[in-house]
């Protein structure tokens, strides 16, 4: 121990992180897991839209020329009935059988400030991770009545926009409790794992290289406060999910399911890793 | 599909004024190609119209060069209040309508 002390205090982070990776793997994770190689210093954290163009920027700034808007207006008229699809067509309205969101939670802006911010989070019920999406279903099922929506289906997207636009301009903070331990602690991993047939882990950009550029594109450093959000290339507004899986598919690696538990981890431990950023949901990213 | 018309705070008579609107529509090209290989039908919106009680402020066809979810923008001098009313038609025959009161202010 007495040696392995000394090569720590001469700052050797490989040592330093095999000796986390012994600890990971015998003991549930202390307070050191946000040090680990994934991590940014907190005066170096900075926001996706920090890296995007100027007239990007004006886009999330204004709401008036924010496209995912269109979403958060579809997520309000569900978040008043209790309809199924959103439209009239499923024939379900609000009604003792199907309370709509605003018969239990009333007024989305104070019910679910700073809501979005607690998830994912550990659910005793399943005993797996549950994020904001999965929340919103077992709402759904249990208490609605109704059938769970599909991931990224506009619905859905609608009111996980709104509950998140709740919390836009709250600073991104996290509780730490014993129950998500373990997975925060395999989400850090899979953050910090290559993969992939480019052998790349989301380090390598998204901390080592952030701001750097990859062909035309500026490298952020792959922050989760601003989702879901509005990009361009998807011409649609997307889950961080689906962010996610788009960073798999370019370093051709194996694309997770939505929903699935490496992507939950990978999403848990995001959230760690951007305390401190303000939420910008619904955002704009290229 | 949902849709929005989005004025300035306070709009005052003879004076000129933005008005925006934002409509959520996937805008196929009909230039695509699905996973399986198959022409994607050309689905965008082909009649927009703005009018203002009746009034046409704005009247056109948006062709496959128009992005998702399209943006425009007028500035206008609008001559009374009124409802401001955005009807929009595509090629599945999908249409919409929104309707807003625009109140100027002296």
């Amino acid at each position: 121990m007495n040696k392995q002390r000394s090569i720590i205090s001469q700052g050797f982070r490989g040592v330093r992180l095999c000796i986390l990776y012994w600890g990971l793997s015998t003991t549930s994770l202390n307070a050191q897991v946000l040090t680990g190689p994934g991590a940014i210093a907190p005066q170096f954290m900075r926001s996706g839209i920090s890296f995007a163009s100027a007239d990007l920027r004006a886009t999330q700034a204004d709401d008036s020329l924010n496209p995912a808007f269109l979403w958060v207006d579809q997520g309000q008229v569900m978040w008043k009935e209790g309809s199924g699809t959103g439209s009239s067509a499923a024939g379900i309205n609000s009604s003792a059988a199907h309370p709509s969101c605003a018969s239990c939670h009333h007024d989305w802006q104070q019910s679910m400030r700073g809501v979005s911010m607690k998830y994912p989070r550990w659910d005793p019920q399943t005993s797996h991770l549950i994020n904001l999406e999965g929340q919103i279903n077992a709402c759904r099922t249990q208490r609605q009545h109704l059938p769970a929506l599909a991931y990224e289906s506009d619905e859905l997207l609608g009111l996980t926009a709104l509950v998140s636009l709740a919390s836009r301009g709250m600073v991104l903070k996290r509780v730490r409790e014993p129950s998500i331990d373990a997975a925060l602690a395999r989400g850090q991993l899979r953050f910090e794992t290559r993969m992939g047939q480019n052998n790349l882990a989301c380090l390598h950009c998204h901390t080592q290289n952030a701001g750097q550029h990859l062909g035309g594109e500026t490298i952020s450093q792959g922050q989760p406060h601003a989702y879901p959000a509005y990009r361009l290339e998807w011409q649609k507004i997307g889950s961080l999910q689906k962010r996610l899986r788009a960073c798999l598919s370019g370093v051709k690696a194996q694309i997770w399911a939505f929903g699935s538990e490496e992507l939950m981890e990978l999403e848990l431990y995001l959230s760690f890793r951007g305390e401190g950023l303000p939420i910008e949901s619904p955002g704009v990213r290229r | 599909m949902t849709s929005r018309i989005i004025l300035p705070a306070n709009p005052k008579v003879g004076l000129k004024m933005d008005i925006r609107i934002l409509i959520q529509h996937p805008m196929e090209t009909g230039f695509r190609y699905d996973a399986s290989g198959s022409a994607m039908a050309k689905n965008v919106i082909k009649k927009l119209s703005l009018d203002l009680d009746g009034l046409i402020l704005f009247s056109g066809e948006l062709g496959t060069g128009t992005s998702a979810n399209p943006f425009l923008q007028w500035s206008v001098i609008l001559p009374k209040s009124g409802w401001l009313q955005l009807k929009w038609e595509d090629d599945e025959g999908n249409s919409g309508v929104e309707r807003v009161l625009c109140n100027l202010s002296a």
